[in-house]
């Protein structure tokens, strides 16, 4: 059973801002897959759909063999746990310590009551502590997050996400806030995890070369359509000058990308 | 508008005041009065939390009905979109009543429904206070940043888990200091307050000035100055902790 099932997936804003269009995608369990593209083509918001963030506007989208679209309450939640989820701005919460970004893992697994008192009391120091030594960076559990840096940041994001144990990864440009020295890294930190604990993984990924470098299948995303979906060997120069050719000038590419990454849609 | 007799009795006014009262025995009868305007503003800014906290979360937008933390749950489910869009018009009519009528008005209403003393002052502040407080609270947690609670919520925590986790940390700081701000209100209300016979420090007030003795009236007022400026104090200091 393939681990992601997408058949036609659209995603329209409010403003009638076409970010997804009639998508289809199979991607098998423990596949490593790198999604490449200019900004605003619609990658983030396809991640927003993958982890069940965002709801399609049309099309039908299975995961596991589940079909997701219209589930609610627990049973989303249910879904949500199984797929973890790696942000471009490491979305950790700045006034907490390490440990409870770190520890917020479980949050899918614990109670309401048992999350609390973790709070006031970490329950769960040595899972925590397992996932920041593999991560590199275990002294700095108890600290808070707002005084580390931004490559340490992202690895707090991965422990976080080792912590949740999923099956799949959903790293949405993971390196692009990060220095470029540690760029390939944090990505190959990444493929070695799923490697090693036959999760699937899919990253969003700015740079082509890295994408090239590590991922044995690549995808090619422009406005909203797949443009190509093929091993890194038998993607051309020409397929990558399509790929990103007149795509919009750096104003408007910022202007979007503000727009796909959701500023307005979370009010 | 500014006649020269009318000028001439503000100033006798001033004048009148001074000095203040500090006659022990004066003193020794507002002992009981200054306890109790600490316990009303105390007791009524705790029942204002605990009306405000609840509702205003549910009367938050982006914890009920709208946003990103909602599109996949409330979208595509009828029923749940309307218990929550119920929910939140509840919880924001009820502030809304709440906050409309001045406390001065439901210190009226209480002193007539359970007699005078300070119980009727702690459910006045207790009720109109609330209003303001869930008010205030509902923007306070509209204006959070929204990356970290998507993320919480991913990870399958449910909106409990992720307000605890990503929305308080996020506003700890405004939330308890519009409390402490509150609270303060609160003290400087009590003098209003005794003024309809629900206890405390006002009702001496109004004591006072009945008896034309503006000596006293003075003593009083330095002591809700003092008693304000102490809880703006121990407000400057508990946010610094935070």
């Amino acid at each position: 059973m393939a681990q992601y099932h997408l058949e036609n997936i659209t995603k329209i804003f409010a403003r009638r801002q076409v970010a997804v269009k009639g998508l289809d995608l199979k991607v098998q369990k423990g596949e490593r897959v790198a999604l490449i593209g200019p900004s605003g083509a619609g990658k983030t918001t396809l991640f927003r759909m993958l982890n069940c963030t965002l709801r399609p506007t049309s099309g039908r989208l299975w995961i596991d063999g589940e079909e997701v679209v219209n589930l609610h309450g627990k049973k989303l939640r249910e879904v949500r746990r199984r797929i973890g989820t790696i942000y471009q701005q490491h979305n950790l919460v700045p006034r907490l310590k390490v440990i409870h970004n770190v520890l917020s893992g479980q949050l899918g697994r614990w109670s309401t009551m048992r999350s609390l008192i973790s709070l006031v009391r970490p329950t769960n120091t040595d899972l925590a502590m397992k996932a920041l030594s593999l991560v590199g960076i275990g002294d700095k559990i108890f600290s808070r997050t707002d005084e580390l840096s931004g490559g340490q940041q992202q690895r707090v994001a991965i422990a976080r996400v080792l912590v949740q144990n999923p099956e799949v990864i959903l790293a949405d440009e993971p390196v692009s806030s990060v220095d470029p020295s540690l760029a390939s890294s944090i990505v190959s930190l990444l493929i070695e995890i799923s490697q090693n604990t036959h999760k699937t993984l899919l990253m969003n990924l700015h740079s082509v070369d890295l994408a090239l470098a590590y991922f044995p299948r690549v995808i090619g995303i422009r406005k909203g359509v797949p443009l190509f979906d093929l091993p890194p060997d038998k993607i051309s120069d020409h397929l990558l000058e399509d790929l990103y050719a007149g795509h919009l000038s750096p104003n408007q590419q910022e202007k979007f990308a503000e727009e796909e990454s959701g500023n307005l849609v979370y009010q | 508008m500014f006649e020269i007799e009318g000028r001439e009795n503000l100033w006798k006014f001033f004048i009148g005041m001074f000095p203040p009262e500090l006659s022990w025995n004066f003193l020794s009868l507002l002992f009981r009065p200054f306890l109790e305007t600490i316990q009303i503003s105390m007791m009524g800014t705790l029942i204002a939390v605990g009306i405000g906290f609840p509702f205003g979360l549910l009367g938050t937008r982006t914890f009920m009905v709208g946003g990103v933390l909602n599109e996949a749950d409330v979208k595509g489910s009828p029923s749940r979109f309307a218990l929550r869009w119920s929910g939140y018009f509840m919880a924001r009519g009820v502030l809304s009543l709440f906050r409309s009528i001045p406390e001065f008005v439901w210190a009226f209403m209480f002193v007539r429904a359970v007699g005078l003393g300070p119980f009727p002052g702690v459910l006045a502040i207790g009720v109109a206070y609330g209003g303001m407080l869930g008010k205030v609270y509902s923007e306070i947690f509209e204006g959070v940043n929204y990356r970290p609670l998507e993320a919480l919520q991913s990870t399958g925590a449910n909106k409990m888990q992720v307000f605890f986790y990503g929305w308080l940390p996020q506003v700890l700081p405004n939330f308890v200091s519009y409390t402490l701000y509150r609270w303060e209100c609160a003290v400087r209300a009590s003098a209003i307050l005794g003024l309809v016979g629900a206890g405390g420090l006002g009702q001496q007030i109004e004591i006072s000035m009945r008896m034309f003795n503006f000596h006293e009236v003075l003593t009083l007022l330095i002591i809700l100055f003092l008693m304000v400026a102490a809880v703006d104090y121990i407000s400057a200091k508990v946010r610094a902790i935070l």
